[in-house]
């Protein structure tokens, strides 16, 4: 993407609390209408960001631009930025049709437009007839809702999510994933999202930034992320991986092919390589692209090895599996397609067993 | 293993020093109330009779209402007052990143436990060398330093008892400081505000060693009362006073902490 056409651009923010250095040189850009989300660990400078697009914080150094217009100095107030907080920041004293028509004051409405756009926000959030209910009577669900329809009453050009959906149980969370990322499509507004959950961020967004430190480790797709993870970090953050260590092998020919640890020699297409031959590398294997035979099958490459623990998970089994030359075990994720793959998973502790995967699922890293 | 939680197990020697400790405390004000209806001049036992005389006297005295405005005035321009102050006060303590914060609140507690009468002579000194004469507005100089920690007391549990996020979010759907402090503040923090008032108005209308120091020619109510106590005669219209003053205190002060605490655990 070229900033040209972005609709938020952070360019070069640096963002101190005394000598803590919050967020470290961030440069990125944002879409119109994009799902985007800033997704890492606490600490790691994400709500600081949001913050900063809310105009809570201040810019240390450089500059955030809103719709080409840059924001220093926009004060919240005037920002046409909305946000919801973790906490809701739901009015206690209040009733709900007060609280989504709080934003609207200078707007001078005849009563009933008011109402009228109370109504649509209650249908667009599904409470229809909760007007005149009191905050305090709400779910942690409604009151969700309620802070989303009190910031998209007002149209902003831009919705900020602050862990929205982290105070829900596992089973709400995953139903207002769905209705969020639906509202999303359906009011057309750039939402900035920000989770420490990974799984979360993965099915809400178009892109995700991971962050750690202040910093920006990777801005990608959520495949982008899973199947093309630029640093080791990335690669545990989100799901599961296996490395292994390797060294490349060029030797002229048009092929060329990396040496790992346990796996023999898997050959790489050249452009993929682009490292000397001799390079130490680290090569990454998520544990699904594996599968399992009990028989040698005929793909190459392929691995003997020796089931050390497996787990049932029902529509998944698990297993660690011991592969000579190499220390940790290797994680592997299996299908259960047939009900006899559950008893694979049952008997196979301790017994030999093939794994197989094709050479395209690798990801090469820079060794440690 | 009874039912109930060990906290909250009886305890009845507890129960015993909780009577005790409220009977020595509450006996020798319980006095005046019943002298106060005792148709003698003189506080002794036994008591000769029940009359009600001594209350009517008190509504014919010009003199005691003389003294009863004086005190409400005070006490009222006092309670708006500190209670103003320590709004402003308990809002920078909570909103802002305030160096020094701990010991800005202990300096303002100070006048909790500074004696009364270091303060009134220390304005007292500072009012005759600026030439200021002394009157009702010197006295309410002096209460607003002893109301002030209170105020504060008071409201700084309410404050630090919401969100910030609260404040946050009114700026983020289009309000300024004014508009978010009175949509927004204002209401969250109303029942203290008006614990505040009620609590500082009684400690103002109560206060005596203040005055004591800086009251020029208008007593306040505790000023007359001090002031009769030299003769006997009217002993027994001051202890009707006492009581009326020492009713409406308790019902003030009782009202003031209900309303303090009422909504402080349900609104978070």
């Amino acid at each position: 993407m070229t900033s040209s056409d972005a609709y938020i651009s952070i360019r070069n923010v640096d963002k101190y609390f005394g000598t803590f250095q919050a967020i470290d040189d961030i440069s990125m850009d944002i879409a119109e209408g994009e799902f985007f989300s800033l997704l890492g660990a606490s600490g790691c400078g994400k709500t600081t960001l949001l913050r900063m697009l809310a105009g809570f914080e201040s810019c240390s150094s450089g500059e955030i631009y809103i719709d080409g217009q840059p924001t220093s100095d926009i004060p919240p107030h005037r920002r046409e930025v909305n946000m919801v907080f973790q906490s809701y920041a739901i009015f206690p004293h209040l009733n709900v049709a007060d609280n989504i028509a709080y934003g609207l004051r200078k707007q001078k409405l005849p009563r009933a437009k008011r109402q009228e756009m109370i109504d649509e926000m209650l249908d667009l959030i599904a409470l229809p007839g909760y007007g005149k209910r009191r905050a305090n009577e709400l779910s942690g669900g409604q009151r969700q809702r309620i802070a989303l329809a009190r910031a998209l009453i007002l149209r902003p050009k831009v919705l900020l999510l602050d862990e929205p959906l982290g105070a829900l149980d596992k089973q709400l969370r995953e139903q207002m994933q769905l209705e969020l990322r639906a509202l999303q499509r359906q009011v057309g507004i750039t939402f900035v999202f920000v989770t420490h959950d990974q799984e979360e961020a993965m099915t809400l967004s178009d892109r995700i930034a991971v962050m750690a430190g202040g910093r920006v480790l990777q801005l990608d797709t959520p495949l982008g992320l899973y199947e093309n993870p630029k640093s080791r970090d990335i690669a545990n953050f989100i799901g599961n991986m296996n490395f292994f260590r390797g060294v490349v092998r060029r030797d002229g020919s048009r092929e060329g092919a990396i040496d790992v640890e346990g796996l023999g020699v898997i050959p790489v297409p050249l452009e993929q390589l682009t490292r000397p031959d001799g390079a130490p590398v680290q090569v990454a294997l998520r544990p699904e692209k594996f599968t399992i035979t009990p028989d040698e099958p005929e793909t190459a490459p392929r691995v003997a090895g020796k089931v050390r623990d497996s787990a049932y998970l029902g529509e998944r089994s698990h297993f660690y599996i011991e592969i000579p030359d190499k220390e940790e075990p290797v994680a592997v994720s299996s299908p259960n397609l047939t009900r006899n793959d559950r008893k694979l998973a049952e008997a196979r502790t301790g017994k030999p067993i093939w794994l197989s995967f094709s050479p395209e699922s690798i990801v090469i890293l820079d060794a440690e | 293993m009874s039912d109930t939680s060990y906290i909250k197990r009886p305890n009845r020697p507890l129960q015993v020093y909780a009577v005790i400790f409220l009977v020595v405390l509450y006996t020798p004000v319980l006095f005046i109330p019943l002298f106060s209806f005792n148709d003698s001049i003189y506080v002794t036992f036994p008591l000769t009779g029940f009359t009600t005389k001594w209350y009517a006297e008190l509504w014919t005295r010009a003199p005691v209402w003389n003294a009863l405005m004086n005190s409400v005035k005070v006490g009222l321009s006092v309670a708006v007052l500190s209670t103003l102050l320590g709004v402003v006060a308990a809002k920078a303590i909570t909103r802002h990143r305030l160096p020094g914060k701990s010991a800005v609140v202990t300096f303002i507690m100070m006048p909790l436990v500074i004696p009364g009468i270091i303060f009134g002579v220390a304005l007292l000194v500072l009012m005759s060398r600026m030439g200021v004469s002394l009157s009702l507005y010197t006295v309410s100089i002096g209460h607003l330093i002893v109301c002030l920690p209170f105020a504060v007391a008071t409201l700084l549990p309410r404050f630090e008892g919401f969100d910030p996020s609260m404040e946050e979010a009114s700026a983020d759907l289009g309000e300024n400081g004014w508009w978010t402090f009175w949509r927004v503040t204002m209401p969250m923090v109303f029942p203290g505000v008006v614990a505040s008032l009620m609590l500082t108005f009684t400690i103002s209308f109560d206060e005596f060693i203040m005055a004591f120091f800086l009251t020029g020619t208008d007593p306040t109510l505790p000023m007359y009362i001090w002031g009769q106590l030299r003769f006997p005669q009217e002993f027994p219209s001051i202890l009707a006073l006492a009581s009326l003053i020492l009713f409406v205190s308790f019902f003030m002060v009782f009202l003031a902490q209900w309303l303090g605490r009422r909504g402080l655990d349900e609104d978070i």
